[in-house]
């Protein structure tokens, strides 16, 4: 910060109301979880669970029209090693529930989970027995984005709600699930 | 082709009343040397769709409808086959698009097709219990364990009937639409008349 003489002026200007470097040196106060949850919620890596139509408008909102990368996220990862927010984008059937509970297992904490769409939310407008009525039902959910599809400026607004509830977070490593508190399981 | 061709050279094929393409009624002990002789012989080369129907109280219960498209004369053509004791042989050996379509009709109606070569179900998981577009299988479906024990485990999470009844797009009380299965009784099947 010292090598960098426009910033030095800017905080002359405003050391009223800013940070001062002259009075508190290089150096920061502040609590450990904001500090954690700053970092965490401004480099969110989606998985993206792309299982029916709601996934196109996910690819949407990854193009250069709607530009998820203005907000920190654009880095989608296949690999559930490397992500830590699974955006549910589409019809969770009862068959494909084995898998995305298996993706949750295996992307490392702290990790997220965003609902896009009717379907994932609530099973949407498939009262059939094929589907499951809601992704909530085998994983926890922090997001629930409502449309059929959601349109990307949707997503966004969900995707920078999560950023919200990241900020506020305890530093905590335990979720609670269905109201108990449970480590995650680590499958290999 | 003229429905002569195929009723002299397999006596027990009968012709049907349709509205749109020529429809014929074929034993099941014919069907494949008739689809063989289609193909070869009548240039109906492509099997644009084959599907199960439960008539419900007929019997045989089950039949098989098979669509063949002759890419050269630009006809259509139908056929019926009935599932006798629940099997029909299968066409795929003749007509490899057949292969997932015959799979799709055993894991919906539990139609047997004698020398598939892979006759595992295909939209449902292998060991789901039911056949879901039985005239008697419920709109909601049927409670049964997930696929997956340990996420059953984790999740507490079952196969359940959906809810129909108090579910978002259904207004209790309401009448409703009379030309869709209603949603206000959640045992309701293709047996029922509709609400
Ligand atoms: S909510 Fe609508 S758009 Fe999204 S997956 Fe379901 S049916 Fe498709």
């Amino acid at each position: 910060m010292g090598g960098c003489p426009n910033l030095r002026q800017t905080t002359m200007v405003k050391s009223d109301f800013g940070y001062n470097s002259k009075v508190e040196g290089e150096v920061i106060v502040t609590r450990a979880d904001a500090v954690v949850n700053w970092v965490r919620s401004h480099s969110v890596w989606p998985m993206p669970m792309g299982l029916a139509c709601c996934a196109i408008e996910l690819m949407g909102a990854g193009g250069s029209r709607f530009d998820i990368s203005r907000f920190g996220m654009e880095v989608m990862r296949f690999s559930p090693r490397q992500a830590d927010c699974m955006i549910v984008a589409g019809t969770v059937t009862y068959k494909m529930a084995e898998v995305v509970r298996r993706i949750y297992d295996q992307m490392a904490e702290p990790k997220w989970v965003v609902a896009m769409g009717a379907c994932a939310s609530t099973g949407g407008m498939y009262r059939s027995y094929a589907t499951l009525q809601g992704v909530d039902n085998i994983v926890p959910v922090d997001i629930y984005i409502s449309g059929c599809p959601p349109r990307p400026e949707a997503l966004l607004d969900g995707m920078m709600l999560l950023q919200e509830k990241i900020r506020q977070e305890g530093g905590s490593l335990k979720r609670t699930f269905r109201g108990r508190t449970v480590e995650t399981k680590i499958v290999r | 082709m003229e429905a002569a061709v195929l009723t002299d050279r397999f006596p027990r094929t009968q012709v049907l009343a349709s509205q749109d393409m020529p429809t014929y009624q074929v034993a099941g002990e014919d069907l494949v040397e008739t689809v063989r002789f289609l193909r070869d012989a009548q240039g109906f080369d492509l099997l644009a769709d084959l599907c199960g129907i439960d008539w419900k109280d007929r019997t045989p219960r089950f039949g098989v409808v098979i669509h063949l498209l002759s890419t050269t004369h630009k006809e259509y053509l139908r056929l019926h086959v009935g599932a006798v004791n629940d099997a029909v042989p299968s066409v795929s050996s003749l007509h490899p698009g057949a292969n997932w379509h015959e799979r799709e009709a055993f894991d919906m109606f539990g139609i047997r097709f004698e020398g598939h070569p892979d006759p595992r179900r295909i939209l449902m998981w292998d060991a789901y219990p039911y056949h879901p577009l039985r005239k008697e299988f419920p709109l909601a479906g049927i409670e049964v364990p997930l696929p997956a024990a340990d996420v059953a485990e984790v999740t507490g999470q079952a196969v359940e009937p959906a809810p129909m009844m108090g579910g978002p797009f259904v207004s209790p009380g309401g009448k409703m639409s009379q030309a869709e299965p209603s949603a206000l009784d959640q045992s309701w099947n293709e047996e029922k008349p509709k609400a």
